[in-house]
């Protein structure tokens, strides 16, 4: 299955709700593209609904990051929620657990964000 | 070729990206692995092979990828070689260590490592095999104990 987002606007949050796989090629590059996408229109507070995310590769895990590091270079802030058993498992053998917010409470997570 | 061992002569390319983890799934689930491990063994040959088509071939054409898979009673030995110059381990980072935790690139090796049993790397000139063990523990699918 291949990666799918939506976006949604929640009190100032856009949510981006993914799906499929974040691997190298084209889940990828949707990340990316619609990442930048996000931040060229001014939204700046971005939480990435992973819950239906069952499979993530190292290039996905690096995209992560990229997005994470762009969006904070830009004066934004990049959360995660809804992490499934194995991208919690990655991020937590990979040390990236602490990096990443990580929330599982979707009307938190938009409320934790800064004004 | 024994029953037990089958190889693929792969194009550097996504697609063959795609296969390698796909077979290694279906023969890991074949030799009794349990889901869990099935997943990490066919995210290792994936990494794997990401490496070989990415580092080793630099997705040259002229450049093939060779899979090989063998089974023995309890171990699943996976073998892949590349036509590349050949990995300088000395230059893979530790992802782990703090100021490489934001690199975008850099876990493969790393992931490979967690996941399997046993992982023998060797880089030549003429290109890197990578050599991938993993031991069945427990019972195997058809509910017998596997032999070690």
């Amino acid at each position: 299955m291949s990666m799918k987002t939506s976006t949604r606007q929640v009190d100032g949050v856009t949510i981006v709700d993914c799906s499929g796989r974040i691997t190298l090629g084209e889940g990828s590059v949707i990340l990316r593209d619609t990442v930048r996408d996000l931040l060229a229109k001014g939204n700046k507070k971005i939480l990435l609904n992973l819950g239906d995310v069952n499979y993530i590769d190292s290039s996905g895990i690096g995209e992560l990051v990229s997005a994470y590091t762009t969006v904070k270079n830009q004066g934004g802030e990049l959360k995660l929620l809804n992490l499934t058993k194995k991208v919690h498992d990655l991020l937590q053998i990979t040390k990236l657990y602490t990096v990443f917010d990580v929330k599982d409470d979707e009307a938190a997570a938009v409320k934790s964000f800064g004004q | 070729m024994s029953a037990n061992r089958v190889s693929y002569t792969l194009d550097s390319t996504l697609d063959t990206v795609n296969s390698a983890e796909e077979v290694a799934s279906q023969i890991a689930t074949e030799a009794g692995f349990a889901d869990e491990e099935v997943m990490k063994i066919a995210m290792a040959v994936r990494e794997a092979a990401v490496n070989a088509v990415l580092h080793g071939n630099a997705y040259d054409p002229g450049k093939k990828v060779t899979v090989d898979f063998e089974r023995t009673a309890g171990t699943l030995v996976i073998t892949i070689k590349d036509q590349g110059k050949g990995l300088d381990l000395a230059k893979i980072p530790d992802p782990l260590a703090p100021e490489n935790l934001l690199k975008t690139s850099g876990r493969g090796i790393f992931l490979i490592r967690s996941f399997m049993d046993e992982v023998e790397i060797n880089p030549s000139t003429t290109g890197t095999e990578i050599k991938l063990i993993k031991h069945v523990h427990g019972p195997t699918a058809d509910g017998k104990e596997a032999s070690q």
